[in-house]
């Protein structure tokens, strides 16, 4: 048991860590907002793309280096290390190309594939909605046909990057006098066409990351349509199983600078620090924490013996993102009264654990809700019956339906 | 990235399951559990000795296999899976460990009757309620020989050599004392876990022999802290294993009960437990095996999870099991005594929080 990579895994990180060394060094660091981030990344993106870095496990043919997934978090790592910009593209590259290229006629693979390796066309992810979150396969977007085109028109909901995409995979009901999974269709669409209005959504935590993304009357053509119609929930199924196993990240500050923070809080006549209740809960949410981190070890050790990760890796979200909550609570918490102020120059960390405890609440939703990821780990991985579902095989026409 | 046992280790764990499926049934266990007058299994340990078990880890020049502690925790697993009613931790992962860690090359030459299987070992720390601290600690050490009483000691019943913590000069360190002595009373105490020793042994005038430092027997309670993980791990995957079991073949109101999101739910954070829990344990496995520096907080990270995840496990096993797992005819009550014998056979989840609050700080300042 150790932690080293295998000589074939020390000489590509070599090769990445030459490539990265020779190129990232001279990349502008981002000074405005947004706009000014995504234009760095666009850069990068291109240099990536020129030298085979941009989807390393994509095959050649592709634009791909034909690599390994192991290959991919390696190169990650380094490009983590060296804090070059790695946003913007994921879902594009992770989950919508891939989906273009297994269902669109080629001409349009040709269109599409270049442009997105290269960072020049971003792509979005049009899949939830107001009514249709956990349950995805009860979107409401009505998609109707018109000669040789569909008209769109619905809502879609918690679109990362709507707002600076040019193109988005978009899953649409075509018949909802089918049962629910059968009457959906997949399309890509053009955010610029007519009828496409893109609001921002204001989160709880003050922040603006998502859109809402409305579709008034907008005509779309057969051809954007992505595999058979009503075969819309195996496509999106297909593209979900694309989003790459990423190396993951840590949340939360380190245990040293906890400890830093838990020593400079004053508690009674001591510190946070000799608190007998603090040191035990943190010491029980700490394990967790770690054990999360670690599990990506043993998911990295699968990869890297060229086995598929088991289904540990499935807890990482689960269990990070309640400690994140409970932690945050708990440090603030132990500053009194004090622990209200939200202000970067007051507040301990720079605000950062303010920060995470207003971002948890959405880290235990999105991407699957905590009840979510415990039907996943019951059902896919302890071999648990699913439950009784009353809509599974009505008409999605007559379905309850609620808010 | 080689963050996982070997193909080496898979194989030898195989091995260990098959011949543990033979000789250690549920009966096994029962027949130490229903019979106060066992201390232990005695041919299921003679069947470990014979296998090589409590050799493994033993240097050759013991008459031992020399291999790592990574392959101790793989038979440790295995050994909790079934709740192996024997002293193998208290022999090998405290009195062997010891002896290797500290002892004078007269002490070591006991490696080899541990490696034969004439030497069982047991820990005698606590004298009473609560956590034991040295500044308390009443067995003391005069002239050459020991006086007090320890209560509770593991395994004390069935041991033929102790390591007791007690006062000698200014110091408090471990000693190493026959218990075939004359001057040594022993009886067993009732206990949680009845398939497991418990005893009451009284020191008067017991020769002894002191063994390491004084940090001895914190660097030894690191180390048995990780394979102990290792054991409670085994126990709580059984749990969880025969749980989903019985979730998919119990029926209530119409539909599996393991249908039922109040059910699936619990299964699902018992299995995130046994992950969190072994995924500390391997970096407690590979801190022990590697001699990291970081063994303190990986031992306690290891100890606090898997104390954790075996206490809910075996918690929620019988609750799942409902009415049919409150019975004594069910196995599920094993499992809850035994998560409860191994939270506390080397210092409480309790203890072991504060005990990594302690390790993390320590490192925290080597970091700073």
């Amino acid at each position: 048991m150790d932690f080293s990579d295998t000589p074939e895994e020390a000489a590509y990180r070599a090769r990445a860590a030459a490539f990265l060394d020779a190129h990232a060094a001279d990349l502008p660091r981002p000074t405005g907002g947004e706009m000014d981030r995504l234009a760095v990344a666009r850069r990068w993106q291109a240099i990536k793309a020129d030298h085979g870095y941009a989807c390393i496990t994509w095959p050649r043919e592709w634009g791909g280096a034909g690599g390994t997934a192991m290959e991919q978090v390696i190169f990650r790592q380094e490009e983590a290390r060296r804090g070059v910009p790695i946003a913007f593209f994921g879902i594009g590259l992770g989950l919508c190309l891939p989906t273009v290229i297994r269902y669109a006629p080629a001409e349009q693979r040709e269109r599409f594939v270049g442009p997105a390796i290269r960072g020049e066309q971003v792509w979005c992810q049009l899949f939830s909605e107001p009514a249709a979150g956990s349950d995805l396969a009860g979107v409401r977007t009505r998609a109707v046909r018109d000669g040789d085109d569909w008209i769109l028109n619905g809502q879609k909901l918690w679109t990362s990057g709507a707002h600076y995409s040019d193109y988005g995979l978009l899953i649409a009901r075509t018949d909802p006098d089918l049962p629910k999974h059968k009457g959906l269709t997949m399309f890509w669409v053009d955010l610029k066409a007519p009828g496409i209005e893109i609001r921002p959504i204001h989160q709880m935590s003050g922040g603006v990351e998502f859109n809402e993304v409305f579709f008034n009357d907008v005509r779309i053509s057969d051809a954007q349509r992505l595999g058979e119609v009503g075969e819309g929930w195996k496509v999106a199924i297909f593209a979900l199983m694309n989003e790459r196993v990423e190396g993951g990240k840590d949340r939360g500050l380190p245990a040293a600078r906890i400890i830093a923070i838990a020593r400079a809080t004053p508690a009674g006549d001591a510190t946070l620090a000799d608190d007998g209740a603090f040191r035990a809960a943190f010491a029980d949410g700490y394990v967790r924490m770690r054990g999360v981190s670690l599990t990506r070890y043993r998911t990295l050790t699968a990869m890297s013996r060229g086995q598929t990760p088991g289904p540990e890796a499935s807890i990482g979200k689960l269990v990070m993102a309640s400690e994140l909550q409970e932690l945050s609570r708990r440090l603030i918490e132990a500053q009194g009264a004090y622990g209200l102020i939200d202000d970067e120059a007051l507040s301990m960390a720079d605000g950062t654990v303010h920060h995470d405890l207003l971002h948890a609440p959405g880290i235990r939703i999105a991407g699957g809700t905590d009840e979510i990821l415990r039907n996943i780990i019951a059902e896919r991985v302890l071999g648990l019956p699913a439950e009784p579902r009353v809509d599974k095989d009505i008409p999605f026409s007559q379905a309850p339906k609620g808010i | 990235m080689n963050f996982d046992f070997s193909e080496d280790q898979e194989h030898l764990r195989n091995e260990a399951r098959r011949f543990l499926e033979a000789r250690c049934g549920i009966g096994v266990v029962r027949g130490v559990l229903d019979d106060g007058a066992r201390s232990h299994d005695a041919d299921l340990w003679a069947a470990l000795v014979e296998q090589g078990w409590t050799a493994l880890t033993l240097p050759e020049e013991h008459g031992g296999l020399g291999m790592g502690r990574t392959d101790l925790c793989v038979l440790a697993e295995e050994l909790g899976r079934v709740l192996a009613p024997v002293p193998f931790a208290s022999t090998v992962y405290l009195l062997a460990e010891a002896l290797m860690m500290a002892g004078t090359a007269a002490q070591r030459e006991r490696l080899k009757d541990i490696a034969a299987g004439r030497c069982i070992g047991c820990i005698a720390i606590a004298e009473g309620p609560g956590e034991p601290s040295p500044a308390r600690l009443a067995a003391e050490v005069r002239g050459g020989r020991l006086h007090g009483v320890k209560l509770p000691v593991v395994d004390g019943n069935a041991a033929t050599l102790a390591l007791v913590l007690a006062r000698n000069g200014g110091q408090v360190r471990l000693h190493l004392a026959d218990l075939t002595d004359p001057s040594v009373t022993r009886a067993p105490v009732d206990t949680l876990d009845p398939a497991r020793d418990l005893a009451r042994i009284a020191f008067d005038g017991t020769p002894c022999e002191p063994i390491g430092d004084e940090g001895l027997v914190d660097r030894l309670l690191d180390r048995a802290a990780v394979l102990i993980a290792f054991e409670q791990i085994g126990g709580a995957d059984r749990c969880l294993e025969t749980s989903v079991e019985f979730a998919k073949m119990r029926y209530a109101f119409g539909r599996p009960i393991g249908s039922q999101q109040a059910i699936k739910h619990k299964l699902a954070d018992m299995y995130v437990n046994n992950q969190i829990a072994r995924s500390n344990a391997y970096y407690g496995a590979w801190a022990l095996e590697s001699g990291s520096d970081e063994l303190p907080s990986a031992a306690a990270a290891a100890r606090v999870a898997a104390c954790h995840a075996y206490w809910y496990a075996a918690r929620e096993g019988i609750q799942t099991h409902g009415g049919i797992g409150f019975t004594w005819e069910a196995d599920q009550h094993l499992h809850y005594r035994r998560a409860l014998q191994l939270d506390m056979t080397i210092g409480s989840p309790r203890a072991w929080r504060d005990r990594l609050f302690s390790a993390l700080e320590a490192q925290a300042d080597e970091e700073l």
